[in-house]
């Protein structure tokens, strides 16, 4: 009992440290990305190559000023932000990283808690997460935070329905509802994957999954919660300095925890694309030795002064970690892990690389588009699934 | 447009009122608003999301530049028009050289004309450049607006170049140009136009098929053709509705009758159909500068009229009349013969007068200028009552107007 507690302590200081350290960092990442699509360099001046930029932007949004305008509804303004931040946060407790591994003589799984109810523990938290949006935007007494909190709450409620319906698919392929259970019935290689088994390849509910995941998270072309050119800063504009700061994380946030939750319905969680016995367990350190390569012969023909001090050292960096992929002792949970990642990190990146090409929707357009095309869409796609495993039983 | 709310007082005033139905919401979007381009104020009144009334306000760039013209002299007072439409220093400039010119019955050599027809089309570029992309970010296509803005740089290069500025230009000047034409503009200016319609391709591969794009502009900002000239309304957002009216085919002015270009017409008159147009006139303005680029006249590029040409440097320092002239040309100015002059020419946003009063003197009496983006803003109200806010940002983004040009 005792070694649970501490067991769970660290798990939660690890798990806490990594997110927090991510969503930081994916910031960054998003930046880089959108600016590379947009032909600029992106943050480039704190640190090698705007790593340290985080830092610099969490210093600036700790020491700024803290104001709270006179016309607020007080406590409701001073909590939305609370609930936005725990609710996006609370989720990630339910998702599995990996299989279980043995540390110091103990088992354990890499995840903090497995809930035989996970996925509904996931919905029901995301959909709390709205109450932060619709609350800061009733409280702020403010007209553009008004009309950013009621769409914000009106597209969250629309679109929950066909993510709902969209999740429910793989569901009954899978015959369960914990998270860790979902990606054991998903082992064995790509065609075992909810998106590509039988009896009904869920590709259809991945992507309106994903559509809907967009809409949850009010990224383009969905942000219109926030769309800057219409309503200055939608439900945030009246939150300044880490109050706006915790709406800003629990966004990234919550993108973190839908492309978990489409990484563990849909692509598996951490299984390889194909078995180890051929030789899967070696894509990792593959993909890292490239990096170190690339790197390398970029800091060896450096295109801008700085890149012939920082490129070599990531290369050896890159190199290190290629050499750490294979060591047998770490191998257990480490290529897991790169899977899990590289999957999530995959969705993450096509968030922001949508970011950078779509314009964004009117609201009665994204209304009509859910509930006219998302809906029945997905309500078909469940009909066909179930009729197609009832079969098969 | 009427005096200025108080937007409190006017929702106090609202609540007030006993209502039957549904209670509206006036919503102050601007003067410091992201997408009004500027400062301009849009008195919106809504229920839920629609607005029933729209009121514009305008005087928060207030420059009083019309009244400044009065106590500059002739040729001063060229660099007061860049201030006015800031994205289109250089077509300012020309309508009013032409105006002032038409006064004093100038020759203009063939070489200046030709100069001044393709910077003018380069500033036709740079105006649509940042009109497409801040009416794409206002639509929430982000990158379009840092692609346009890419192109927009090597314009205000080549901008630089002959005028050492890169946005109030000043570069036409009553009797010609500035400068002489620097050396290797021709490189600078065709290595910028072989890469530009691929560039124009590229804004329209992101755009013009996209589904999003199309639902957010198709049949969005309609304004009937009759209430559009009954307004005003000049420019892009006419020939988008079928009319086709541009001044450098209707009435050319410097050499325009000499090129060869189509002006594009479109008839479903929304928000696409003057993204489209605009499109079109890129390509036809890049088409337009080529060929000023390639059949560009030698001789001289300021006129030979001693009164009101500066002298050359040179004939300065060695001949006591052109030093004279210089003298007189620099402390007083140049009079210009006692008339009035309308000179209308075709700006990127659409028909930009200037009417110039002389009284004999050195000094103008008075300058008019009818800017274009005054009469288009004039529709706004018409565009966009009855449809949601969304279709707001979609609709003034599509007039193109700038606030400087708006408030003189």
């Amino acid at each position: 009992m005792d070694s649970f507690i501490v067991i769970s302590l660290i798990k939660e200081v690890v798990v806490f440290g990594v997110l927090l350290t991510t969503l930081a960092y994916l910031q960054w990442v998003e930046r880089k990305v959108i600016a590379h699509i947009q032909v600029r360099p992106g943050p480039y001046r704190v640190g090698p190559h705007g790593l340290l930029q985080p830092v610099a932007d969490i210093i600036k949004l700790l020491t700024k000023e803290d104001l709270v305008p006179p016309y607020v509804n007080k406590p409701l303004y001073l909590l939305a932000p609370f609930l936005a931040m725990t609710m996006a946060l609370l989720s990630i407790s339910v998702i599995p990283f990996g299989p279980q591994i043995q540390v110091a003589g103990y088992q354990t799984y890499m995840q903090l808690t497995d809930l035989n109810i996970g996925v509904l523990f996931v919905l029901a938290v995301s959909s709390m997460g709205v109450y932060g949006i619709a609350l800061a935007g009733w409280s702020s007494n403010n007209k553009y935070a008004l009309l950013g909190g009621l769409r914000s709450s009106a597209q969250m409620i629309s679109y929950e329905l066909p993510m709902s319906l969209a999740i429910a698919a793989p569901l009954l392929i899978s015959n369960t509802l914990s998270l860790r259970g979902l990606v054991e019935k998903q082992a064995g290689g790509i065609w075992n994957w909810n998106v590509l088994h039988g009896p009904f390849p869920q590709i259809v509910s991945f992507i309106i999954f994903l559509i809907a995941a967009f809409a949850e998270t009010n990224r383009i072309p969905f942000d219109l919660p926030e769309a800057e050119n219409e309503l200055v800063a939608g439900f945030h504009t009246e939150y300044s300095s880490m109050k706006f700061a915790s709406f800003f994380m629990s966004e990234y946030a919550n993108m973190i925890t839908v492309s978990c939750m489409a990484t563990l319905l849909f692509l598996g969680g951490w299984v390889a694309p194909w078995p180890a016995e051929y030789g899967s367990s070696y894509v990792p350190a593959a993909i890292f030795l490239l990096a170190g390569l690339v790197a390398l012969y970029h800091g060896f023909h450096p295109a801008r002064r700085r890149d012939g001090y920082t490129l070599p050292v990531f290369g050896v960096l890159f190199l290190i970690a290629a050499a750490v992929f294979l060591l047998p002792m770490v191998q257990s949970w480490l290529i897991p892990l790169f899977w899990f990642c590289a999957k999530t990190g995959g969705i993450l990146f096509g968030f922001m690389w949508i970011r950078g090409t779509l314009p964004r929707f009117r609201y009665d357009q994204l209304m009509g588009f859910t509930w006219k095309f998302l809906f029945p869409v997905a309500m078909l796609n469940l009909l066909v699934t179930g009729f197609l495993v009832a079969l098969r039983s | 447009m009427g005096d200025p709310v108080n937007p409190e007082q006017t929702a106090v005033a609202e609540e007030e009122k006993p209502q039957t139905g549904s209670r509206r919401m006036v919503l102050n979007m601007g003067p410091q608003h992201p997408s009004t381009h500027g400062v301009l104020r849009l008195l919106l009144e809504l229920d839920g999301e629609t607005i029933m009334k729209c009121e514009p306000q305008l005087g928060y760039l207030h420059t009083g530049i019309e009244k400044e013209f009065e106590v500059k002299n002739y040729q001063q007072a060229v660099t007061l028009t860049d201030r006015v439409d800031y994205l289109a220093p250089l077509s300012n400039n020309l309508g009013y050289c032409l105006a002032v010119e038409k006064l004093l019955s100038l020759e203009i050599p063939p070489k200046a004309q030709w100069v001044r027809v393709m910077l003018t089309e380069l500033t036709r570029l740079n105006s649509h450049l940042v009109g497409l992309g801040t009416h794409a970010l206002d639509i929430g296509a982000m990158s379009v607006f840092l692609y346009c803005f890419r192109e927009r740089e090597d314009i205000l290069r080549i901008f630089e170049m002959f005028s050492g500025q890169r946005m109030m230009t000043s570069y036409f000047r009553i009797g010609g140009l500035a400068l002489e034409p620097p050396r290797g503009w021709q490189e600078r200016v065709k290595k910028f136009i072989d890469t530009f319609p691929s560039r124009v391709d590229e804004y329209e591969n992101l755009l013009t098929n996209n589904r999003i794009w199309m639902g957010r502009t198709q049949g969005v900002g309609r304004i009937s053709l009759d209430d559009m000239l009954d307004l005003g309304v000049t420019g892009p957002m006419l020939r988008a509705a079928g009319l086709k009216i541009d001044a450098r085919k209707d009435e050319p002015y410097s050499s325009y009758e000499k090129f060869d270009f189509e002006v594009p017409v479109r008839t479903e008159n929304d928000v696409f159909a003057r993204y489209l147009v605009r499109i079109e006139e890129m390509r036809q303005s890049a088409k337009i500068v080529r060929q000023a680029m390639d059949g560009m006249p030698e001789g001289p590029w300021k006129a030979d009229d001693q009164h009101v040409v500066l002298p050359d440097r040179e004939k300065m320092k060695t001949q006591m009349e052109a030093l004279i002239y210089h003298f007189k040309i620099v402390t007083e100015g140049f009079r210009v013969p006692a008339g009035e002059v309308y000179q209308v020419i075709e700006s990127p946003r659409g028909e930009l007068g200037f009417y110039a009063v002389s009284d004999g003197t050195a000094r103008p009496f008075r300058v008019h200028m009818r800017t274009p983006s005054f009469g288009n803003l004039q529709a706004t109200s018409v565009m966009v009552e009855g449809t949601l806010i969304a279709d707001v940002i979609a609709a003034i983004g599509s007039m193109d107007f700038v606030l400087g040009d708006t408030d003189r």
